[in-house]
């Protein structure tokens, strides 16, 4: 069977045999970093695709069906227009910075890739810090956000900005105490250990109720740190026009749509990966021969399987929900979510000491 | 006007809202002062689509005018035709076949059913919702379909003239209104499930934008507006024109004054506008669909007012004449002038959130205010 641990294997064979250990590591970096830009743009596109034909399915109409069939196309031609865009820079901007953010939100977003395990053994760098490492970096995206809209000179953009920040910051406390209720269960940090933990049930059938709270502060953290619907006062269309990239026209705009779905396949992916067992399949402990069968499905397909899942739920979200006022945002966090990640982490804790969750 | 940019001597920011912007609705500009996120001031600035409609209805005859008139408040340009109409019957002393009467009420109700759907569509949007809108254009359409067979428009009808109406109701009106009438039964629920049950919609307007009774009536607010606030100024009920008075509905009153009792109210309106239909109906009158009149018409001299309950409250229609074939004067007194001359007071102390959701729940058709 052809997995894409065994493609991967044999590429770095053949590498090391043609060009000797320092040359094939330099090769390696320079196609994991292509496939990296690929994967960004690839993704980018397919979600803005799946997006746009998940809220026809909620707003009774079809959805792009022109380009292409079934209007795959829709995505790329809609790309295509925005690379052959001006891309304007507003009088009185701070230039460098204006031309920067793009970008830095576009860097955070590609960093976060990289401890992802896509399937059984094919992951770009297994750290030990994984889930720290994705905690901290998902977290810079907002320097590149408030940049954009202090540098735009435009006060709806300023104060999409100061929202995105607020929001930002304070729900990456909840998103972080979720994580950690899985850290605490399985020992490690490591990815691919917390996926291995998960080979006889996943977290959140085997971690009974403390680990469904926090699966579902995590999920209402993940939507508001991507700054979607309900939560998506950053851009708040009715209200701030389009919020911190009111100014950004051209490719400099679709740098920052196209990280907005990227971050929303990474915080996926991740609570794919704590909470759903990344790419393991779905094992049950003692029915072996079941399990068996679960494991001829590609450990891809279950990985994109369950991230595309829980995108699927955001989207819903994004599609059925009004959105917060800010104070009533911050509220949510800090008098709701908070305190109740805070009790259930410590509960998690109670848990693991006492090995409930074997 | 100095004040329009940047920030004023106490250091709080100044923003343009509009003349274009998602959530004003056309061409409305509003200047806020804001502290943070807070509303210190909210100055609306008109005049950006001014047609000088009344003026130009100074050189139109009776029959003409009224097609202008369909351009105000676009979204029941029915009322608006009606107010008119009424305002030449009276002068004229024209009597109205019955059966002209009862359409003309279907088509009212049948307007402000279909206003309020948008609204209803658009409130949500306004609230970061978008799938509602689809939902509530899926039923609007029908009406649109409903007024296009009979009317031969969609938006600017035209279709209510002194005397009557323009020509008899198209054969299938009956049917299709009640076929319409089914299936909007069969998805009222959903509007229910997907907006009005919502807590987020909820703390959205709950409390928001609140006006007490007594400012409702000295900023002049009427329609759905002033009845939120607990203010019972329904001219159908309070100075009935047609058949009115002949029918079963109620008024919807709130108490609440804040942007969740307006939204009652206009909800509430929608289910009592498809009762009145339903009463009307099956009982069409046979017989003429317009009186005879003059080919042209003259208002003896002197000055005349009526009023009509539009979607958006009251529109008081007000002609001097001077016994020519046009009108010496028109003044026009609209429902989005007044209640969005409250909308400073409403959202003051408010977050930018609150203003949208202020903004919506008062149903501002700009053409309308700007005329």
């Amino acid at each position: 069977m052809i997995s894409l641990e065994g493609l991967t294997t044999l590429l770095q064979a053949w590498l090391h045999d043609t060009l000797g250990e320092p040359w094939a590591f330099a090769a390696q970096s320079v196609l994991v970093g292509i496939a990296a830009i690929t994967l960004f743009a690839v993704l980018g596109l397919a979600l803005v695709y799946m997006e746009r034909k998940v809220a026809a399915l909620m707003q009774i109409r079809l959805g792009p069906n022109r380009v292409g069939p079934k209007g795959i196309f829709q995505t790329s031609a809609d790309t295509l227009k925005l690379v052959m865009k001006e891309g304007l820079t507003p009088n009185g901007a701070d230039k460098f910075l204006f031309n920067l953010a793009p970008f830095m939100v576009m860097i955070a977003a590609m960093l976060v890739l990289a401890p992802i395990a896509f399937a059984r053994n094919f992951q770009i760098w297994d750290l030990s810090i994984g889930v720290l490492y994705v905690a901290a970096i998902s977290s810079v995206a907002v320097i590149g956000i408030l940049m954009a809209g202090w540098s735009s000179n435009n006060k709806y953009s300023l104060l999409g900005a100061m929202r995105s920040a607020a929001q930002i910051v304070s729900y990456e406390l909840s998103a972080g105490l979720s994580i950690l209720a899985i850290v605490i269960l399985t020992g490690s940090l490591r990815i691919s250990d917390i996926i291995n933990s998960q080979a006889d049930g996943w977290w959140i059938i085997k971690g009974h109720i403390p680990v469904l709270i926090a699966f579902i502060v995590f999920l209402i953290a993940v939507t508001a740190e991507t700054n979607r619907a309900p939560f998506d006062l950053a851009e708040a269309e009715s209200e701030l026009t389009a919020g911190f990239h009111t100014e950004y026209s051209g490719m400099k705009f679709a740098l920052f749509f196209l990280a907005e779905y990227i971050n929303i396949f990474i915080g996926c992916a991740i609570g794919a990966t704590l909470f759903f067992g990344g790419w393991m399949p779905f094992h049950i402990s003692g029915w072996d021969s079941f399990n068996h069968v679960m494991d001829f499905i590609p450990s891809s397909l279950w990985f994109f399987g369950k991230t595309m899942f829980l995108i699927f739920l955001i989207m819903w979200f994004r599609w059925t929900f009004p959105r917060l006022r800010i104070d009533q945002l911050l509220n949510l966090e800090w008098k709701y979510l908070l305190p109740i990640s805070m009790v259930n982490l410590l509960i998690v804790t109670f848990m693991a000491i006492m090995g409930w969750h074997l | 006007m100095l004040e329009e940019v940047g920030t004023n001597d106490q250091g709080d920011m100044i923003i343009n809202v509009g003349p274009q912007h998602p959530s004003t609705h056309g061409v409305l500009h509003l200047v806020i002062t804001l502290n943070g996120e807070t509303i210190k001031k909210v100055e609306p600035h008109l005049g950006y689509i001014h047609r000088s409609i009344e003026k130009m209805c100074e050189s139109l005859s009776y029959r003409q005018f009224i097609y202008v008139t369909s351009r105000m408040d676009y979204l029941s340009s029915h009322i608006n035709n009606h107010g008119c109409a009424l305002c030449v019957e009276k002068g004229m002393q024209i009597e109205i076949p019955t059966r002209a009467q009862v359409i003309r009420v279907l088509m009212d109700e049948l307007t402000r059913l279909a206003s309020h759907l948008l609204w209803w569509g658009a409130l949500a949007m306004d609230l970061g919702a978008f799938t509602p809108f689809f939902y509530s254009f899926r039923e609007r359409e029908l009406i649109n379909e409903l007024m296009e067979d009979t009317c031969g428009a969609r938006l600017t009808m035209n279709y209510i003239v002194p005397g009557g109406v323009m020509m008899d109701l198209h054969p299938d009106f009956q049917r299709k209104v009640k076929e319409f009438l089914k299936l909007f039964k069969s998805k009222i629920h959903e509007y229910d499930d997907l907006v009005t049950g919502n807590i987020i919609f909820q703390n959205r307007t709950k409390g928001v934008g609140y006006i007490s009774k007594e400012d409702a009536i000295s900023f002049g607010c009427t329609g759905p507006t002033g009845r939120g606030s607990g203010l019972s100024c329904d001219i159908r009920k309070l100075y009935p024109y047609e058949i009115y008075n002949q029918l079963q509905f109620d008024e919807v009153i709130e108490t609440s004054g804040d942007s969740w009792a307006r939204y009652k109210v206009r909800v509430g309106e929608m289910v009592q506008s498809m009762h009145i239909i339903e009463q009307l109906i099956d009982n069409i009158p046979e017989g003429e669909f317009q009186a005879k009149t003059k080919a042209v018409l003259k208002l003896p001299k002197g000055d005349f007012y009526t009023r009509v309950e539009t979607a958006r409250g009251e529109l008081g229609v007000y002609i001097v004449s001077e016994g020519g074939s046009t009108p010496y004067r028109i003044k026009f007194r609209s429902p989005g002038f007044s209640n969005l001359s409250a909308l400073d007071h409403m959202s003051r102390g408010g977050k930018i959130g609150d203003l949208m959701a202020t903004m919506g729940t008062l149903d501002l058709v700009i053409p309308d205010i700007d005329r």
